[in-house]
């Protein structure tokens, strides 16, 4: 086989075959799977969850993770996010022309490591190949299927005045570390992407609360962008201290440098979660236990006042709004 | 964050409040120049800090609001011409127009590029030697050396395929406009931090000599400014306005001379059209005649129809200090970040996208 992806690997016909069975089989490897039937069949029962997501990070390979491990671990934590187990993940690759074969079996092997480390198996998948220009590298879309215990309600819709907000570590280590990478901004820094499966620390905040009302991953759009959407969804208002929330050092000194603040930079290995409470301390703890929850901190409350608005007091006293994040993220100017 | 968390000390803010209001007793209107006070002023609620006495209004520092529409047109027209790369800064592709903006024509199948330096606009001429590449130049003082600088490598390297569109502007013959037209009654003015790194701290000092306008130079950070405010307060009380530099750290009053001089080994002062402002003398840059093969100006022609504003936007207004973003009909309703109708809620330092931002309960109707 040649060390690129040829239009041909896509074709249906034998480097087709060839490249499930030799790059992707060996790694991913589990009985729905390996029947290579036009669909996985499965025993389930009980409250069902499902979802699906695309990724298209660029680069593809960034300090802390990749395009594999990011798809495997945003779609086990968007059934996580609802208090769902994730057992099943589909998955399914677009890749342009000429893609190095080294660089996808890079990728391969960090699927099968994020997959393992969640404890999902991948029993359906495809690939297509593109024109050289018609796809950035490598696209993958991934769903998921998981199971939700009985007596779990977890929903954005459930937030409750004097509920508090727990935030599960450092904001803004994806995205600084992604942009530390992109051309033209080239800046080196030991920071990683916080990229990480969190449906284990999910089951283990479950394990001490049932009265866990809202879970979700703060990714694009940042912390900023999920307390808004939780106050919306839930007709509530969110007050939060600025100097509750966790930020590294180096997130601040990019985030400084680039004119941008850390509430609008992305995660992928974080979760706000919106409590009873009474929970709260006992959920914290348990997620200061948990590797992905050491830098776990309440960070605000739920309030009757200024339904849909998220209220921040800053450093020096006085509040201001936090809004959405609109368009995109871009260094200032001036 | 060592050289940051100093200043923006909670307690020290404080104290300096205090300090502020136990000295106020005139009530007076100071305007913050710079857009990026703006946003740190409503980012870090200082003006829930100092006392009610002391009225802030936003100016025009801005460098993306204060395009005018014409010239964004040219923008998008040159963006529409064949094998033509455009390159800017990054909140220039989202203003619209008078009738599109940068963004749609990238749409359209322009080749819009956001650069972070103006060095990137050289790598990318010197990459593509088939295409013409021009860079969409806005800013004060602070951008123009590095754009002077950018013109003198493709000079060295001997490009032909680099231009630049010059938009550039300058900051103390502004302020002298928006004085003489006596529009906005100012006490005091917070000096731009950046700029004043550049040209010092001389150049405005006209403004107390003949305006008896109080001019403290500030920087940034949330000390900072309060830090100001309290200088142009002890001014005004006492009577006695001068310049200040509240930001030693960073301005000396001489400004940076290699910077200047690379300026005006490059551009010549011209003057320039500023959005709600008008054509103001002596406020603009253009490329000297011996550069003129980078100027995108001679180079390239292109037909514009006649600009338009758009209907009850009221930027012209928000620039000069005229209005508050409160005061616009269209802010928050018609007018948001995503669907923005004016320059100032599109710029991320636009005094309407701060407002919206960072509201503040005072700002948010309801709340």
């Amino acid at each position: 086989m040649d060390d690129r992806i040829l239009l041909a690997h896509g074709s249906g016909g034998k480097l087709s075959h060839e490249l499930v069975q030799k790059k992707l089989l060996p790694f991913l490897a589990n009985p729905a799977l390996n029947k290579l039937d036009d669909s996985a069949i499965f025993e389930a029962s009980g409250r069902l969850a499902f979802t699906t997501d695309s990724y298209v990070v660029n680069p593809i390979f960034f300090p802390g993770g990749d395009i594999g491990k990011l798809a495997v671990c945003g779609t086990v934590n968007d059934l996580a996010m609802n208090g769902a187990r994730p057992l099943y993940l589909s998955l399914s690759a677009i890749i342009e022309e000429g893609f190095l074969l080294s660089e996808l079996e890079r990728v391969v092997q960090s699927i099968k490591k994020a997959a393992e480390e969640a404890e999902v198996s991948i029993i359906a998948g495809d690939t297509k190949v593109v024109n050289r220009g018609q796809a950035d590298k490598l696209f993958i879309t991934t769903s998921g299927i998981g199971i939700v215990p009985p007596g779990v309600d977890i929903s954005g819709a459930n937030a409750r005045a004097g509920d508090k907000i727990l935030l599960s570590g450092t904001i803004g280590d994806h995205g600084i570390a992604v942009m530390s990478q992109r051309e033209g901004l080239r800046f080196s820094m030991a920071l990683q992407s916080d990229c990480a499966p969190l449906n284990k620390l999910v089951s283990q905040m479950l394990e001490v609360s049932s009265r866990i009302h809202c879970l979700r991953d703060p990714t694009r759009g940042g912390l900023a962008t999920t307390l808004n959407e939780l106050a919306r969804q839930s007709k509530v208002g969110i007050v939060v201290e600025e100097t509750k929330i966790p930020v590294k050092e180096e997130v601040k000194a990019a985030c400084e440098l680039l004119g941008m603040d850390p509430i609008y930079v992305a995660n992928e290995g974080k979760l706000v979660a919106i409590v009873d409470p009474a929970d709260a301390d006992n959920i914290l703890t348990r997620m200061k236990n948990n590797s992905y929850g050491r830098d776990a901190a309440i960070i605000g409350e739920v309030t009757k006042e200024h339904p849909g608005k998220v209220v921040m007091k800053t450093k020096l006293g006085p509040s201001r709004i936090v809004d959405m994040l609109s368009g995109e993220l871009l260094p200032r100017i001036c | 964050m060592k050289f940051i968390d100093e200043y923006r000390n909670s307690e020290l803010a404080e104290k300096l409040a205090q300090k502020i209001a136990s000295r106020s007793t005139k009530s007076i209107k100071v305007m913050e120049f710079c857009g990026g006070h703006t946003h740190a002023i409503l980012r870090y609620g200082i003006r829930q800090l100092v006392p009610k006495t002391v009225e802030m209004k936003s100016g025009p520092g801005c460098p993306v609001c204060v395009t005018a529409t014409a010239d964004l047109d040219k923008a998008i027209a040159l963006a529409h011409l064949p094998d033509v790369i455009i390159t800017t800064f990054g909140d220039m592709v989202r203003v619209p127009g008078s009738y599109s903006s940068l963004q749609q024509a990238k749409a359209e199948g322009a080749d819009v590029r956001i650069v972070y330096s103006t060095i990137d606009v050289v790598e990318i001429a010197r990459a593509n030697p088939e295409k013409s590449v021009i860079f969409i130049g806005i800013g004060f003082e602070t951008t123009a050396p590095t754009i002077a600088a950018s013109i003198l490598k493709a000079q060295q390297e001997k490009m032909e395929n680099f231009h630049v569109l010059s938009l550039n502007k300058l900051t103390p013959p502004v302020i002298k406009a928006l004085l003489d037209s006596g529009e906005v009654k100012l006490d005091g003015i917070v000096c731009p931090g950046h700029v004043s790194v550049i040209i010092g701290s001389h150049p405005y000092e006209f403004i107390p000599r003949d305006y008896g306008v109080a001019c403290v130079i500030s920087g940034f950070e949330p000390l900072d400014i309060l830090l100001c405010i309290d200088k142009l307060v002890e001014q005004i009380e006492r009577g006695e306005p001068k310049v200040e530099i509240a930001y030693p750290r960073g301005v000396k009053p001489e400004g940076n001379r290699k910077a200047w001089q690379l300026m005006e080994d490059v551009f010549e002062v011209g003057e320039a059209n500023w959005r709600g402002i008008g054509i103001v003398p002596h406020s603009g840059l253009k490329v000297r005649e011996k550069y003129e093969q980078f100027d995108a100006d001679k180079a390239f022609s292109v037909s514009l129809k006649p600009p338009r504003e758009p209907e009850g936007c009221r930027c012209g207004d928000v620039i000069r200090g005229a209005a508050t973003p409160l005061e616009c009909k269209l802010f928050g309703k018609v007018c948001t970040p995503e669907r923005p109708v004016g320059p100032c809620m599109v710029s991320s330092e636009g005094a309407c996208a701060a407002y919206y931002q960072y509201g503040g309960p005072e700002n948010l109707p309801g709340f």
